[in-house]
């Protein structure tokens, strides 16, 4: 695929929102949910879309699947107006609410999956066999009979994505797609998302809480604020960006004196007479490389770890900072 | 455990009915709305028979039919005629457990909700119609000073003998896997023999018999005729002393039944 | 056309199916459909065992007024009533899922809320209207047969208009879905009596606005012959086609309208 799948340029979302002043009056206040926000997405691209509660991830979903006009601003979504061409995009992309069902509470899954292939006009054959390979990967043949409403959270999340990937779109959306999952079905799901991302070049883009959904799936990582975009680029870049420190934990083979004098480190922590020692350092100051090779010839190590940034406090810092400027 | 709870738990208990129907305004105001136009087609065509019977039919006059029509309309909404099912749904859910734990008693506490539900009735389903009926038609004013408050004790009684008959059919979902078919049943049945879509003393013999061997009548054309005094006196007070009966009769029914279905639910286990 | 309806059929199959799982509770909620017809009539009953004639009709002839009346909306409720659960999806905000498909919303809404046992009131209605038409005294002609045949269909065109409209004011009046019932359910009562009972506003607002006054009243009017008597051109109760075709267009709009401000809003 070639060209951009998603094209956003300075879009933007007013929601006028009447709070109560004082007895009677309401007073009128225009909350800007999405300002000014522009970003490319190339075909075949994973992009994670994050940011806190009300930072306006589900209106930039909405604005994209034609399902809320933008205020101003442009968009196009695999070359269409999503609002003047709602239908057309609909047969072009899929959408996974994660609180909100696209199957049928009362039917077998199976039914929901089959009334979904007359909806798009599958081809029989076509169906049938995007259907199967759902079924395998995702294990879904043992639940197929049992109507959506017993179903667990993990199996209809399983069929929501599956109905959404039923007519091979271009674009896959998800918006917290894995939110009260159990850590297997997660697991399983992500995997799942990775392969047909690769075997069909899937373009997707997928908002979050879950960190680890970002760090197993995204090239590419939005961050939102507030309705702004704060941040465009991969993990590591936004780790440089928020200066997050990486840990060297080291095993020496003997207790040792503290290595505070490690270039580009500050040390952390000495624990068992100095036989384990963490240093931190940030990736701007100096390499792991040069640190393990400092650490080495001061003294004899039996072990090295490093621990990367946990991407919850990335984020964290990276609020912190864009609140700051 | 007591049957009734303390004056305070009781108070409560309205007002929290009250508020919880208080949140749909613009619900009532629409339902207000659609029983006035509907109040608008049954004035005019029973004004039109009134026209063909030569000016009166069945001893209502003009004044007396436009009178039935506003309040029966007006009613609607503080008797709840149409669909009630939060207690089955209740059931449904197996909710119903929850109620059970609570040191009140059920049928009691549900009967303080609807009365806090129809005072919330009063303000807007009750008001609107009445008002358009007194603009544009024209309402008979009661000749006695007791007339009003006789209505007022028996409004309240219409909307206890309407409970009663709810929760009855409400209480059939402890032994029905769907209640939906009765409950259609029940409300067309009820909306018909209370006097809901023509006043009872219209219906041919037959008819009106088998009206008032149920305590139908009681919901709606009872408090009709003691506003529009067709009853006085010491008559009024037999009809009010009649809707006490059917109150009475529904409750104990209600008791007994609720009473089987909760031993039906600590044995089976829901 | 066979292949555009496809999607919606699937739908509608499925609805079916799992309709029909319990059959109890579906005879049951037939019969309360047919019963439901019947209660209504029953008003239609009693008045004339008071009465000989209201507004100048007679027994057979209101019975005419209520087959025609109910036959057409009991259909046009078959078909579309279930949109008038339009604000409980705004309200939960499935509407979304709607949208999100490459099929008409409101096809959707219609297919995926279908009732089948609403049947049940339309048999009723039908039984009523053909004996009605046995009963009452009509001096048939090839036109007034075509006239007693179009008009519960073109009733069903009119009512599922009303439906229709009256729905899309829901995704403004998020709340007020009931009062659609004033004109949809109201429309329909109405209409089951001579518009000679009403007072002018009531039937200047019944024939202009909401055009209820062509569902049963005016044709049963050219269908006894009595048009002309009644204030009518001759030609006034064969105006039930341009009545329908322009309440679709009026209904069209401000459904197309409806769902412009849910978007506009993301209420």
């Amino acid at each position: 695929m070639t060209g951009a799948v998603i094209e956003v340029e300075e879009l933007r979302r007013d929601f006028v929102v009447r709070r109560s002043a004082g007895r009677l009056r309401r007073e009128r206040h225009v909350v800007a949910a999405v300002d000014g926000v522009s970003f490319s997405v190339p075909g075949g691209q994973t992009v994670g879309y994050i940011g806190a509660n009300g930072a306006g991830k589900s209106t930039t979903i909405k604005l994209l699947t034609g399902i809320l006009v933008p205020t101003s601003g442009r968009v196009r979504v695999c070359g269409l107006d999503p609002v003047r061409q709602r239908r057309d995009l609909a047969r072009r992309i899929g959408v996974v609410f994660g609180q909100r069902s696209a199957l049928w509470w009362d039917l077998p899954l199976g039914d929901s999956f089959r009334i979904l292939a007359a909806i798009h006009r599958l081809p029989a054959a076509a169906a049938h066999q995007r259907l199967e390979e759902c079924v395998e990967i995702l294990d879904m043949a043992a639940f197929l009979a049992t109507p959506v409403r017993q179903l667990s959270l993990g199996q209809r999340m399983r069929g929501e994505v599956t109905a959404a990937l039923l007519h091979s779109p271009e674009l896959l959306v998800l918006d917290e797609p894995t939110i009260g999952l159990d850590v297997v079905t997660k697991q399983r799901l992500r995997s799942f998302l990775r392969t047909s991302q690769e075997r069909y070049g899937t373009t997707v883009l997928l908002t979050t809480h879950d960190l680890p959904d970002i760090e197993r799936l995204s090239d590419r990582i939005l961050v939102l604020d507030r309705g702004r975009l704060v941040f465009d680029g991969d993990l590591a870049g936004l780790v440089a960006r928020v200066g997050a420190e990486r840990v060297l934990v080291v095993d020496l083979a003997q207790p040792g004196p503290a290595l505070d004098d490690v270039p580009g480190t500050s040390l952390r922590s000495v624990e068992a007479d100095g036989m384990r020692q963490q240093l931190a350092f940030r990736a701007q100051d100096t390499s792991a490389a040069a640190v393990v090779a400092a650490v080495t010839s001061r003294a004899e190590l039996t072990d090295l770890t490093i621990r990367e940034p946990h991407i919850e406090d990335v984020v964290q810092r990276l609020y912190v900072t864009s609140q700051r400027s | 455990m007591r049957l009734l709870p303390p004056p305070r738990t009781a108070a409560a208990l309205v007002a929290a009915g009250f508020r919880r129907w208080a949140t749909y305004r613009q619900a009532a105001l629409a339902g207000a709305f659609t029983n006035t136009v509907f109040g608008v087609v049954k004035v005019s065509v029973l004004l039109g028979v009134a026209a063909a019977a030569g000016g009166s039919v069945a001893g209502y006059d003009r004044l007396e039919l436009s009178t039935y029509t506003w309040l029966s309309q007006g009613l609607i909404g503080v008797v709840h005629v149409f669909g009630w099912t939060e207690v089955a749904e209740r059931v449904r859910s197996g909710d119903i457990a929850i109620d059970l734990a609570r040191p009140l008693d059920l049928q009691v506490a549900w009967l303080l909700q609807d009365l806090g539900r129809a005072a919330y009735a009063t303000g807007v389903r009750f008001v609107v119609p009445l008002a358009v009926g007194a603009l544009f038609f024209g309402l008979r004013v009661p000749g006695s000073v007791w007339t009003l408050p006789l209505f007022v004790v028996s409004t309240v009684l219409a909307v206890v003998v309407s409970f009663g008959c709810r929760l009855l059919v409400n209480l059939c979902a402890f032994w029905l896997l769907d209640v939906r078919g009765l409950v259609t049943f029940y409300v067309l049945t009820s909306t018909l023999l209370m006097g809901m879509i023509v006043p009872v003393p219209l219906f041919p013999t037959w008819l009106r018999v088998l009206a008032y061997a149920t305590p139908f009548p009681a919901i709606v054309q009872a408090p009709v005729d003691v506003a529009t005094e067709r009853l006085s006196g010491l008559d009024a007070l037999a009809l009010v002393a009649s809707q006490l009966g059917w109150a009475a009769l529904v409750l104990v029914l209600g008791r007994i039944v609720l009473a089987r279905a909760t031993r039906r639910l600590v044995v089976q286990g829901g | 056309m066979a292949s555009a309806l496809t999607p919606y059929a699937a739908i509608v199959r499925s609805r079916v199916a799992a309709q029909a799982t319990y059959r109890t509770s579906f005879a049951a909620e037939v019969a309360g459909q047919v019963f439901l017809t019947v209660v209504e009539f029953a008003e239609v009953y009693v008045i004339f065992t008071r009465v000989e004639a209201v507004g100048g009709f007679s027994y057979a002839e209101v019975a005419l007024l209520f087959g025609l009346a109910a036959t057409g909306f009991s259909l046009a409720d078959l078909v579309v009533g279930q949109v008038e659960h339009v604000s409980r999806h705004v309200r939960d905000g499935s509407f979304d899922v709607f949208l999100l498909r490459p099929l008409s919303a409101l096809a959707q809404l219609a297919s995926s809320e279908f009732q089948l046992r609403r049947v049940g009131r339309l048999a009723q209605a039908l039984v009523i209207l053909v004996v009605a038409l046995v009963v009452v005294d009509v001096q048939w002609t090839p036109a007034r047969v075509l006239l007693a045949v179009l008009t519960p269909l073109l009733g069903a065109v009119v009512f599922g208009a009303i439906f229709v409209a009256t729905a899309a004011v829901s995704f403004w009046l998020v709340e007020g879905q009931e009062a659609a019932n004033a004109f949809t359910y109201g429309g329909n009562y109405l209409s089951s009596w001579p518009f000679d009972v009403f007072a002018v506003a009531v039937r200047s607002f019944f024939t202009f606005v909401v055009p209820t006054a062509f569902v049963a009243y005016v044709p049963t009017l050219g269908l006894l012959g009595r048009a002309e008597s009644s204030g009518f051109a001759s030609w006034v109760p064969w105006c039930t086609p341009l009545v329908a075709f322009l309440t679709c267009g009026v209904a069209a709009l401000a459904w197309r309208t409806g769902v412009r401000h849910y978007v506009g809003t993301g209420s």
